[in-house]
């Protein structure tokens, strides 16, 4: 078995966005040597070798001053991929060599958008210049692998603006893009009053193909739905979600398929910090199943092998064939077929044989 | 001659009443005051024990119930009672609990007074010669004017109820009352014990260990364990395993049944075909020489296809069919094909309320997925040939080129509701091509509405439409009257080019523009975006008389950051895919099972 990832959740924030729904408080910097204890508390009973680690949020470099020591209890291997998130509002050059030296050698950074208006209407704490700065002192800090989080939809996004903020991020030290849809989230201040210029699924549609042909133009070749790369610049950590492979997530509301199981710690920060061990429950009966591995394997421009798409057969005869791909032994989706993901995973799944 | 005074001290009765108008909860407080349940065990509409009764609060099998009350005169009596449905598609029911009893309490609403179901109901027990005692419910209510609904009742149906009990089956106000007047009021039984037996099947079902037990009247004679049988209609003799009778929430086995009594009878019938709810039950010694007037056939007025959602599942479908027909006689069905949906059963229903239950049935108590077609009523064709053919199902429709004349059903139906919405109503009758006979005033302020209607015009939705424009305030009847000629057209779907046979609709021509945009319009709301564009046409004869078309989806994936929470997307997808399932592959289109009921109801108005 390969090793497994390591998934840390931090969850803290300066100011909360309206649209994100991850579990985070703001304004709880009292709880920051508190949280960082009981993180290096949980990894104390592991001792196995991780060969990814990712730092996730929240907003994950508000706590780069006890990184060192959380990643001083991980026995991750020499040549893991250790990432974190990043906000461009709240970490400077200093912040960003602090996490260097602690081990991190991997950026996600939290773009969304080189356009200011854009970043208003998310009400992000950061402007389009922050952004670029935040990557060029990255790159001085010694980061050589970079990624930035762009959003699709935003209100008042445009195909001009979406392409500028492309090639404005390809110009910069960037080699990996993950482009997410805004999803409206029930439990959001955006959820509960949607912008009254939300993007329909039709716009959605022309957006994400755009962004798609931008990048493949650009050099960034799509490896899954929403990620794309440098050739050798994959994010391997999140390429054990998507491969099914195991992973440990340490801290509130982190998830984890760790030893066949599914389970999540519970959204309690306060809780997390006093146990002397994190709870988790149980999210879901039948792990690694099938269809998870068909729906996770999917996701992937790498698709799946042919022991998994044989029973999808029956299924495969009512899609259109611009849809996917059958060749190598392999079944994978088109970039045509990754916008209606969801349409023809399900489709095949209910007609298996 | 045997004695028969234990005769006096029995009373066999069922209750009739429109719908809601208490039967099930008046039911319940009789069996609470004979002590028949436990208070710890009673709950709510306690005979109607199955889940879609309670969830609907209606009754749709009749059930059968042996109490014992200790009445005023220091005397016990054993009751059979008999809870009855109260709509009008369950008639049928009504009428065979009806065979089986000498009274019937009428419950009468004391603030909405007599409906259409009230009147229908006692005429079917005025016909079998019951004794009927009215009882006047939901006193308690602050509309109640229990005295002007007793002259309804006199002036309406012809009965005396200057004493009928006024009472209130919800607070269990006077239900002594009701007790004393089953005693008094209701004839005993009549019967001879020493003469051949005959034992009128009044209803059954299948029990998987003791076979089918049917539920019986003896009539005279009497039967117990051991005793050869004989069915009079089939022929078939069994040895009687077990007789007994009807607990409240069980089978309470006796050592025999007599003349007079209501109970039911084991003898381990395997086979659906050799027990008739109507035949007689003799003795196969010494048979009686006659049957028992069994009951009218009934006919069923709605047909439609039913196919399994998954072709392999046919013979489960059957199974659940023969089934739910061993206690549902009204219930019909025979194989069919479909172009579109392969192997499954023609069914035949008493209306559209009896095909949603039967569907709800078997999905719910067989776990079956299945797609219902289009109902159709039965039309009659006369051929340039000469000859008659009679069409239940639309792909059967002759070509019209060989169509010599189209004939349709027509029912007498009437209408009860306040006089204010007179104008509703009839407007209503209008569009479904309704012919005017009369109008007849119940009281000051009520009217019974008498028209002639297509059966196709009702048969689908117009309770609902008719109470729609009567805030719920109108109830309705029907009788067959017969055929009269008609002209009619078969009116194609298409689905992306191909004809979708499950959903072609017999209509009449004059409706088949508005019919045609309904449904495409309809389908288009039921038929998810796909993979690519749908049109949907709608055609009469080859000519396309409607049409619209389904967008192709662009987007369905959930492109989000999610940190390893895979649980959550999964399950989002699992329940795409059991939606998935539910759909039928037309080709390459894919149909939810809704979109074939949702063009039924066409009237939104």
């Amino acid at each position: 078995m390969s090793k497994r990832g390591l998934y840390i959740h931090v969850p803290f924030c300066v100011r909360k966005c309206p649209y994100c729904d991850f579990y985070s408080l703001s304004g709880a910097e009292e709880l920051y040597s508190g949280y960082a204890a009981a993180v290096r508390r949980n990894l104390a009973y592991y001792d196995e070798p991780f060969d990814t680690v990712y730092f996730g949020g929240g907003t994950p470099n508000l706590i780069t001053p006890y990184m060192a020591e959380i990643l001083s209890e991980v026995n991750f291997s020499p040549d893991a991929e250790i990432t974190s998130e990043c906000n461009p509002a709240s970490a400077g050059s200093d912040t960003l060599q602090a996490m260097r030296r602690s081990g991190i050698n991997r950026l996600s950074v939290g773009v969304q958008s080189l356009q200011d208006n854009e970043l208003q209407k998310l009400g992000r704490l950061h402007n389009s210049s922050d952004a670029e700065k935040l990557i060029l002192s990255a790159e001085k800090a010694g980061f050589d692998s970079i990624s930035a989080d762009i959003m699709l939809g935003i209100p008042g996004q445009t195909a001009t603006s979406l392409t500028d903020t492309l090639k404005r991020l390809s110009l910069l030290p960037v080699q990996h893009i993950s482009a997410y849809m805004l999803t409206l989230e029930p439990a959001t201040p955006y959820g509960k009053n949607p912008p009254v210029d939300m993007a329909d699924d039709e716009q959605m549609a022309d957006l994400y193909a755009l962004c798609q042909e931008i990048c493949r133009e650009l050099g960034f070749i799509q490896y899954e739905i929403s990620n794309f790369a440098q050739k050798g610049f994959e994010c391997r950590h999140n390429l054990k979600y998507w491969r099914d492979e195991e992973y440990l997530g340490i801290g509130p509301a982190a998830h984890s398929f760790y030893q066949g199981k599914r389970f999540a710690v519970p959204k309690d920060l306060r809780g997390f910090i006093a146990a002397p061990r994190q709870t988790t429950e149980i999210t879901d009966d039948s792990p690694g199943d099938y269809d998870e591995q068909v729906m996770m394997g999917l996701r992937l421009a790498e698709g799946i092998s042919e022991e998994l798409y044989m029973p999808l057969l029956p299924g495969l005869k009512l899609l259109p064939p611009e849809y996917y791909l059958l060749e190598n032994g392999r079944l994978r989706l088109t970039a045509a077929g990754f916008p209606v993901y969801n349409y023809i995973v399900s489709l095949l799944l209910a007609h298996t044989n | 001659m045997a004695d028969t005074s234990y005769l006096d001290k029995i009373r066999n009765f069922c209750i009739i009443a429109h719908i809601d108008h208490g039967k099930s909860t008046l039911a319940d407080r009789i069996l609470e005051q004979t002590q028949t349940v436990a208070l710890r065990d009673m709950e709510e509409q306690l005979l109607d024990n199955m889940d879609i009764e309670r969830e609907r609060g209606i009754t749709i099998k009749a059930r059968a119930v042996r109490l014992k009350y200790h009445a005023d005169d220091g005397e016990d009596y054993i009751f059979n009672l008999i809870d009855t449905p109260g709509h009008v598609d369950f008639n049928y029911e009504v009428s065979r609990s009806l065979v089986a009893c000498e009274g019937a309490i009428l419950i009468v609403d004391a603030s909405q007074g007599i409906e259409a179901q009230t009147l229908a109901n006692t005429y079917l027990a005025v016909e079998n010669d019951l004794e009927v005692v009215p009882v006047i419910n939901k006193i308690d209510l602050p509309s109640a004017h229990p005295e002007q609904v007793k002259e309804e009742i006199e002036n309406v149906i012809g009965i005396p109820a200057e004493g009928a009990p006024e009472i209130s089956a919800k607070m269990g106000i006077n239900i002594h009352a009701v007790m004393e007047c089953i005693v008094h009021s209701i004839p005993a039984p009549k019967g001879d014990t020493e003469a051949p037996l005959q034992a009128l099947i009044f209803d059954s079902y299948y029990d998987s260990y003791k076979g089918v037990i049917t539920y019986v009247r003896i009539k005279e004679g009497s039967v117990k364990p051991g005793d050869r049988i004989r069915m009079m209609a089939t022929g078939a003799e069994f040895t009687v395993v077990e007789t007994g009778f009807m607990g409240a929430t069980e089978l309470v086995p006796c050592s025999g049944l007599k003349a007079g009594e209501v109970g039911y009878i084991a003898a381990s019938i395997k086979s659906i075909g050799e027990t008739k709810v109507g035949d007689t039950v003799t003795s196969a010694d010494k048979p009686a020489s006659e049957p028992l007037a069994g009951y009218r056939e009934v006919n069923p007025m709605v047909f439609s296809g039913i196919y399994p959602a998954d072709g392999a599942k046919y013979v489960d479908l059957r199974e659940a069919l023969e089934k739910l027909q061993l206690n549902d006689a009204s219930l019909s069905f025979e194989p069919e094909t479909s172009v579109a949906l392969g192997f499954g059963f023609r069914c035949g229903f008493l209306g559209l309320l009896h095909m949603e239950i039967i569907q709800e049935r078997i999905e719910r108590e067989y776990n079956l997925d299945i797609i219902t077609t289009a109902p159709s009523v039965v039309y009659k064709i006369e051929l340039t040939d000469g000859t008659v053919k009679m069409i239940d199902n639309p792909t059967n429709y002759p070509d019209p080129s060989e169509i010599a004349q189209a004939y349709e059903p027509m029912v007498n139906a009437h209408v009860y509701a306040p006089s204010e919405y007179v104008g509703n109503i009839m407007e209503l009758c209008q569009n479904r091509r309704g012919v005017f006979r009369d109008m007849k005033y119940i009281d000051e302020a009520r009217v019974d509405l008498h028209y002639e209607l297509p059966l196709n015009e009702i048969v689908y939705d117009f309770f609902d439409a008719l109470k729609s424009r009567t805030r719920g305030y109108a109830s309705y009847d029907y009788e067959m009257m017969g055929f009269v000629p008609s002209k009619l057209v078969k009116l194609d779907i298409l689905l992306n080019g191909d004809i979708i046979d499950a959903l072609s609709f017999i209509v009449h021509a004059d409706k088949a523009y508005e019919r045609a945009r309904k449904m495409a319009e309809k389908l288009k709301e039921h038929i998810p975006r796909q993979l690519f564009e749908i049109p949907i046409q709608a055609a009469v004869g080859g000519k396309i008389i409607a049409r619209e078309t389904i967008k192709a989806l662009r987007k369905d994936v959930l492109a989000k950051c999610y940190g390893g929470d895979i649980t959550r997307k999964k399950k989002l997808l699992e329940k795409q895919k059991e939606g998935k399932k539910r759909m039928r592959a037309f080709g390459t289109v894919e149909v939810p099972q809704e979109a074939f009921m949702a063009v039924l109801k066409l009237d939104d108005e």
